[in-house]
């Protein structure tokens, strides 16, 4: 059992805390899921369990040990996978293993058989003798899992294990975690993913360093119980907009668009809303809307994007268009003859597990990386012959936080207005016009590292749309974000892309390709599927699976591609 | 007894990672072992305090025979060139353009002087932007001209009366081959930046790759931890050193007078302090490009300057010559010069290794006060 009494950590003296008196008891058995977007402390406690950091104030202790006076004896019984899993990248699997079984102390005698069976648990039998380097994303996460298995921790700490891992290797690593969870052991799974603290025994739900929720995940979900309905029936092209329009009834908590539907969580006590057309149907709430309630509800005011932007002009059909694209590098074939077109303001989605070719196939259409054979087309231009052109009727929003952190803000606006060739005038009014549009004017003189996460993508996206370009690239856009950022965000691009602006986006989340007008289902190189989110829903829909979310979509469909290679 | 056994298994597996990554990543063996014999080479062909050819231009303003064979002498020496001149306004001329480093004027009266007063003048203009060279061929010069006058005499039955005769003799080195005290001076020079890098890079490394998170979630003793780091690169860096050795005795001729045991026993002090700084380096900076550029600055640029590798301790002002103490390349140089050139001289040696072995203490203090058990 774990007890955290009061727990508080600053990091700067007299600063805002990064844990805020944290109270709870975890108990053994179970797994705990510590939930919340990036910065809400979740690093922050692990560490402290692991003892690798001490607490401001407050107590904490793991099965009777106190794990600030007794460190080493709570990490006899430890088992800790940080963010970036802790491997030796130049030794093998089996050198890694042994490494962290002797360095815990498994005795000689034991320690083959343990071996055998965390290989054979992994999945990993194959590769004993390949370096960890060599390793694939997924691989790498379960010999992780595997090292911090190797003496049967009776404290498992886990530190977002499925963060930039394909929905398949998450789905392989909860399955091996269920089987692990025992009587006496205590699993702490962290996680920026809100579908995975549905997985959860208990969650306890962070943000901003403060406890929003402790306890069952249906608890909260219970909350709001009859308050989510699913619209359907509304016309493809409409349904952006007939969500702008009910977002903006005083009854309407929340709402995102599902593929051709609609998802809308109610206040409390209020009544369905009326609509002229489409039919409503109740469904299950889900963790996420809990998270939205706690947090207020989504801040009302649309994007004011929609009204600043320029509209832009019809020129061609199909704005980015890849015409039999390969991509080979030696003898490995990263992407092997893709062929799509994307029109005047459409959301086109990549999907793919890790290393299926979509960063591949993204970089050849940036004109980063020249195609082995095969075109690409951005607004009309192609990229081989005219890449500059193509370049800049182009906007790329990196996954990572990718400005310069030391500049202010008005300063990275100014950069990068300058490098799409905006200069004087033109660049002062487009600074101040997205200083505006954007509410960040009182940040204007803020180092841009210091932002908060929300503004940080603001300015990333802002940056990005300086020369109004007719496409916009997103590279994993809301990765680790919390709820109600990832709606103002995705409220931004459905403003621009009823502005007919065209959206390239590759993702893991789900929830961000349920955005998509349409999607492209990339595995080994190649497009396996292809469709409006619904289309891929039903491809796989069976009596068993009579509703398949895009997740189940996305994993029966890669299951199909390998039954057929 | 079982609490011993698991320490050192422990340390045994530390060690054997890290024997593992320095095979497999060349970078620690470039380190150890080419970046010093890149830096031999430059400093045992490259760096040479010797005036040899300096091009001098001599004025004949006297053309008798006497004149023509202080010429004569002048012109067969290695330590320089004669280029004859003209006049005094060709040989100024060629001192400004830089062709010859010095002038050497032969007045008219030369010959006349010498046979009717027993003494006559020469002329010597030196550079003086170059003043090491200056000095060095002011010394030739007079060399030169006593010889010759030596010998003059010794031909015309002359008497050159002299007061006072130095008769020099010089220890350790009696060619004054400045290579040979050099050599070792590198040696020193190139184990300072090595040890220090060696080690900067592989920790920070290890906070870069989040590897040292997870170590220190282990249940290893943070003594433990240091040791089984400094332990592998400890015995790259006597590689290293005997690498050095081999070549400064079989490549530069440099004698070797001390013993195997002695060397050993300086470098492993000297290692452990700079290993030691690379350390703590990277345990402050946990970033590699930040660790090698502090290392760099720290361990190259005192002891090059500081050391008394090429710049003379006692010649420095009193503040300076303190801060001296404080680098143990200071006595290192003087164990190494020793044993390169005199041999185990060990009441020498002993002090030298206490200093340094005060200054590993302190830093170890310090690396292990530094080393966190925690993050922070």
């Amino acid at each position: 059992m774990i007890h955290l009494h009061q727990l508080t950590k600053r990091f700067v003296k007299n600063g805002s805390p990064a844990l805020d008196s944290i109270s709870v008891e975890v108990l053994p058995g179970r797994i705990t899921g510590l939930v919340g977007p990036d910065g809400a402390g979740k690093t922050t406690l692990l560490r402290i369990l692991a003892g690798l950091l001490e607490p401001t104030q407050g107590t904490v202790s793991a099965f009777g040990r106190d794990v600030v006076r007794e460190t080493l004896s709570v990490r006899r019984i430890l088992g800790y996978m940080p963010q970036r899993f802790g491997l030796y990248e130049d030794l093998s699997v089996m050198e890694n293993l042994s490494l962290y079984a002797e360095l815990q102390g498994v005795p000689q005698s034991e320690q083959e058989k343990r071996f055998a069976g965390l290989l054979r648990f992994t999945g990993l039998e194959a590769f004993t003798s390949r370096l960890a380097k060599r390793l694939s994303g997924g691989m790498k996460q379960k010999l992780g899992l595997a090292c911090a298995l190797v003496k049967m921790p009776k404290l498992l700490l886990l530190d977002e294990p499925g963060v930039g891992v394909d929905p398949i290797s998450r789905r392989e690593l909860w399955r091996m975690v269920r089987e692990l969870v025992t009587e006496e052991v205590i699993v702490i799974w962290s996680t920026a993913y809100l579908d995975e603290a549905e997985l959860c025994d208990d969650v306890l739900l962070l943000n901003e360093g403060k406890m929003l929720f402790w306890g069952k995940p249906t608890e909260l979900t219970s909350r709001l119980q009859n308050r989510v309905v699913q619209v359907r029936g509304i016309r493809g092209q409409e349904r952006r907009s007939k969500l702008t329009e009910l977002l903006r009834e005083p009854d309407v908590m929340d709402g995102v668009l599902q593929g051709s539907a609609l998802r809308l969580v109610l206040k409390e006590g209020a009544s369905l809303p009326t609509l002229d057309s489409g039919t409503l149907s109740r469904v299950a709430p889900r963790f996420e809307d809990g998270f939205i309630e706690i947090l207020g509800g989504m801040p009302k005011g649309e994007s004011v994007l929609a009204r600043q932007m320029r509209t832009v002009p019809e020129t061609c059909d199909a704005v980015v268009a890849a015409r039999n694209l390969c991509k080979r590098f030696g003898t490995f074939t990263a992407v092997h003859d893709n062929n799509f077109e994307i029109r005047r303001g459409e959301i086109f989605g990549l999907l793919g597990p890790n290393g299926a070719g979509k960063s591949t196939t993204f970089k050849m259409l940036c004109g980063l990386l020249r195609p082995t054979s095969g075109e690409g087309f951005i607004a009309g231009h192609n990229l081989l012959k005219s890449a500059s052109k193509a370049r800049s009727r182009l906007g790329y929003m990196a996954q990572k936080f990718s400005l310069y952190g030391d500049l202010t803000v008005k300063q990275n606006l100014s950069f990068f207005a300058g490098t799409y060739g905006l200069y004087f005038k033109r660049r002062h009014a487009a600074v101040n016009n997205m200083l505006e549009m954007f509410d960040m004017e009182r940040y204007a003189a803020t180092s841009a590292g210091l932002l908060p996460l929300g503004f940080k993508q603001r300015l990333s996206l802002a940056c990005a749309l300086m020369h109004e370009p007719d496409v916009l690239f997103l590279d994993e856009p809301t990765s680790g974000v919390d709820p109600l950022t990832r709606r103002e965000f995705w409220g931004h691009i459905n403003a621009l892309v009823e502005k007919g602006v065209t959206v390239l986006v590759t993702t893991h989340f789900m929830d961000e390709a349920e955005y998509c007008d349409r999607i492209s289902l990339i595995y080994h190189g190649e497009t396996i599927a292809e469709g409006t989110p619904d289309a891929l829903k039903q491809q796989v829909g069976t009596e068993e699976m009579p509703s398949p979310t895009l997740e189940d979509a996305f994993i029966e469909l890669i299951r199909r591609s390998e039954v057929h290679r | 007894m079982n609490k011993t056994m698991t320490r050192l298994r422990q340390l045994r597996a530390l060690m054997k990672k890290e024997i593992l990554q320095v095979l497999r990543d060349p970078s620690s063996i470039l380190i150890a072992f080419v970046l010093p014999l890149i830096l031999l080479f430059i400093f045992g062909f490259g760096l040479s305090l010797d005036a040899r050819h300096v091009k001098v231009a001599v004025v004949l303003e006297d053309r008798s025979p006497t004149a023509q064979s202080l010429y004569q002498a002048f012109a067969s020496t290695d330590y320089m060139d004669a280029l004859p001149a003209a006049d005094r306004k060709s040989a100024e001329n060629s001192m400004i353009n830089g062709q010859s480093r010095a002038i050497l004027v032969v007045p008219g009266d030369f010959t006349r002087q010498l046979s009717r007063q027993h003494r006559a003048k020469i002329q010597l203009l030196t550079d003086g932007a170059e003043t090491n060279t200056a000095t060095i061929l002011e010394n030739y010069v007079l060399g030169i001209v006593q010889k010759w006058l030596a010998h003059q005499a010794r031909g015309q039955n002359m008497e050159i009366r002299e007061v006072i005769v130095t008769k020099p003799r010089i220890y350790f080195n009696p060619e004054l081959n400045t290579r040979s005290s050099l050599i070792p001076a590198s040696i020193v020079l190139i184990m300072a930046i090595i040890g220090t890098l060696l080690t900067a890079l592989v920790v920070a490394r290890e906070w870069e790759r989040g590897t040292m998170e997870a170590m220190l979630a282990t249940p290893v003793r943070k003594s433990d931890m240091i040791f089984g780091k400094l332990f592998p690169y400890y015995i790259l860096g006597i590689g290293s050193v005997t690498l050095c050795t081999l070549c400064g005795v079989f490549l530069f001729d440099v004698p070797f007078r001390g013993s195997v045991f002695a060397l050993f026993l300086v470098s492993t002090l000297f290692l452990i302090v700079t290993l030691g700084q690379g350390y703590l380096i990277s345990t402050i900076t946990k970033n590699q490009f930040l660790a090698s550029q502090i290392a760099l600055l720290t361990a190259f640029v005192p002891n090059y300057m500081l050391s008394g590798a090429l710049f003379e301790i006692s010649s420095m002002p009193v503040a300076i010559r303190t801060i001296t103490y404080l680098f143990p390349a200071r006595y290192f140089l003087i164990c190494m010069q020793t044993i390169f050139m005199a041999g185990d001289v060990w009441p020498l040696l002993l002090s030298n290794m206490f200093c340094m072995l005060l200054i590993a203490a302190v830093l170890f203090a310090a690396t292990i006060i530094k080393t966190p058990k925690r993050l922070e």
